[in-house]
């Protein structure tokens, strides 16, 4: 079936590579050493800022995307039920998968995202990615933020939320693309990405 | 002889009653220095002109203009204005030679004086005389080209507020640096644009704000609070990660006198940088990184199980 249109797997591309280069850069800077050089600190940070005002622009895209085409329904859930959904999915890729069980929430034109895909999809693309953009631009602007928050600087406080985010969004993205492996066969997935259909 | 005005009763009240606001335990009113800011703290002065027989008033010299309000809160605010100036400048009008003499500098002085002993004056001195200001210039680069003797008020090592000590020791840079008429005292080079030099730097306004001219031109040394050995501009400091790491050298510079806490591995390091600014690099936090090193240790360790079991029952 013709599941993903042309613009969610170009954002997609886009988003991965973005990712990608935003992922070396924060480590470079984070752990920027007179040791060692990963990136050097001057390119790092210009890559840095330019990935992320890129990342910036294709998030109100994909914004606007799902609010005026239909993609944006496989983010809609209900929360009845909600829990016990995601932990049968979470089951059957705990042991199920090894059992060679049928997944119990198979891919299909209404239904692209399986409850553990839905809800993680939506918290990371409407909670994480607001907060890391707002705190990204945050200190791209350091003269708009507090000088002080909690009794420390608010720089500090605004950069500790940007890199604890960012973490988890990395850790988000092994899983995710470890989890494209899981399809009919371990490079499905990969070509659905390229050519659209599931 | 000169006529006292009414305004000019006024402002010597107002610098007594201001002087003894700002410092109860120790202020000298000197009635000479009352005389002598009587003229020097106003735009004008007054005085019978015995030539001419009458009372005129004249515009005083903008660089010769102190203001008392400042000198009574400075470092030297309980001297007398003759300790360091003639002492013939009592009598008016003031003999033309006088102007000719010799200002003392700071080690006439502290040089070898117990009570400022803190301050390393010797060591200050020698790496002044190893800066650039001092072996491309003629003598006349003294102390008080920087510090002025009216006005220079420690900073650094009592100040708490750390952007105050910057905006405050930056100025002293820019008295020269963003201004012709002075920097032209002492050389006839053109003077560089501090902004277009800084080109090259990312957010310039931030580092400018965050940062003091000296943490980059100068070379720190364990002796002294502030280096005062400016380097020439190819060993200034241009690389990011100078201060930009674990190893800051802002932990050796702008932060020394609050960096006894630092060094800490079991929080932040650098720490005492957080409570004014945050410097990427600089401020890891020693629990995040065990913390997420670990996270991405366990996640990659079973997403390794994972597969294997996947291929093994496949």
């Amino acid at each position: 079936m013709y599941l993903y249109p042309l613009w969610v797997r170009i954002w997609h591309m886009v988003n991965l590579v973005l990712f990608l280069l935003l992922i070396a850069t924060g480590l470079s800077l984070q752990y920027s050493s007179n040791d060692y050089t990963i990136i050097p600190f001057g390119y790092a940070i210009s890559l840095h800022n330019i990935t992320g005002v890129i990342l910036c622009v294709g998030y109100v895209f994909y914004l606007f995307a799902n609010r005026f085409t239909s993609n944006g329904n496989y983010y809609q859930f209900r929360l009845t039920g909600m829990f016990s959904r995601v932990f049968k999915q979470f089951k059957y890729y705990s042991y199920g998968i090894f059992k060679k069980e049928d997944p119990p929430f198979p891919v299909s034109v209404g239904r692209k995202f399986n409850p553990l895909q839905k809800i993680s999809y939506v918290v990371v693309m409407y909670v994480f990615m607001p907060i890391i953009i707002l705190t990204g631009l945050g200190l791209f602007f350091p003269d708009f933020l507090p000088d002080k928050l909690f009794g420390t600087s608010g720089i500090h406080i605004i950069d500790l939320i940007h890199i604890v985010i960012g973490f988890i969004l990395s850790i988000f993205m092994l899983i995710h693309i470890y989890f494209c492996t899981i399809g009919k066969t371990t490079s499905a997935n990969f070509k659905s990405m390229i050519n659209g259909w599931h | 002889m000169k006529r006292f005005s009414l305004i000019n009763v006024l402002l010597l009240l107002s610098i007594f009653l201001t002087a003894e606001e700002m410092n109860e335990d120790h202020i000298d009113h000197s009635p000479l220095n009352s005389k002598c800011f009587n003229c020097h703290a106003n735009s004008t002065y007054t005085f019978f002109n015995e030539f001419q027989e009458r009372t005129v008033t004249k515009r005083m010299n903008p660089y010769f203009l102190i203001d008392s309000v400042i000198f009574y809160d400075q470092n030297h605010k309980s001297f007398e204005c003759v300790d360091c100036h003639s002492y013939d400048y009592r009598s008016f009008p003031h003999d033309n030679e006088l102007s000719l003499d010799l200002m003392p500098t700071c080690l006439d002085c502290h040089e070898g004086d117990d009570a400022t002993a803190d301050y390393h004056f010797e060591e200050i001195d020698k790496e002044f005389l190893e800066s650039v200001h001092s072996t491309k210039h003629s003598d006349d680069f003294t102390c008080w080209m920087c510090h002025n003797p009216h006005t220079y008020k420690i900073n650094a090592r009592n100040n708490q507020n750390i952007k105050e000590t910057i905006v405050y020791d930056n100025n002293i840079c820019l008295s020269c640096h963003a201004d012709i008429n002075k920097y032209q005292l002492i050389t006839n080079k053109q003077n560089p644009n501090v902004i277009e030099k800084h080109d090259w730097l990312p957010n310039q306004i931030a580092h400018f704000a965050h940062v003091r001219c000296i943490e980059c031109h100068t070379l720190a040394t364990n002796d002294i609070l502030v280096a005062h050995q400016i380097q020439t501009k190819d060993k200034a400091v241009k690389k990011c990660v100078e201060c930009h790491s674990k190893n800051s050298i802002l932990m050796a510079s702008l932060y020394k006198f609050r960096a006894v806490e630092s060094r800490n591995k079991f929080g932040f390091f650098n720490s005492v940088i957080l409570s004014d600014t945050y410097i990427i690099g600089a401020n890891r936090n020693y629990y995040l990184n065990i913390m997420s090193g670990l996270v991405f240790g366990i996640v990659l360790l079973i997403i390794i199980i994972h597969a294997i079991l996947r291929i093994l029952i496949k």
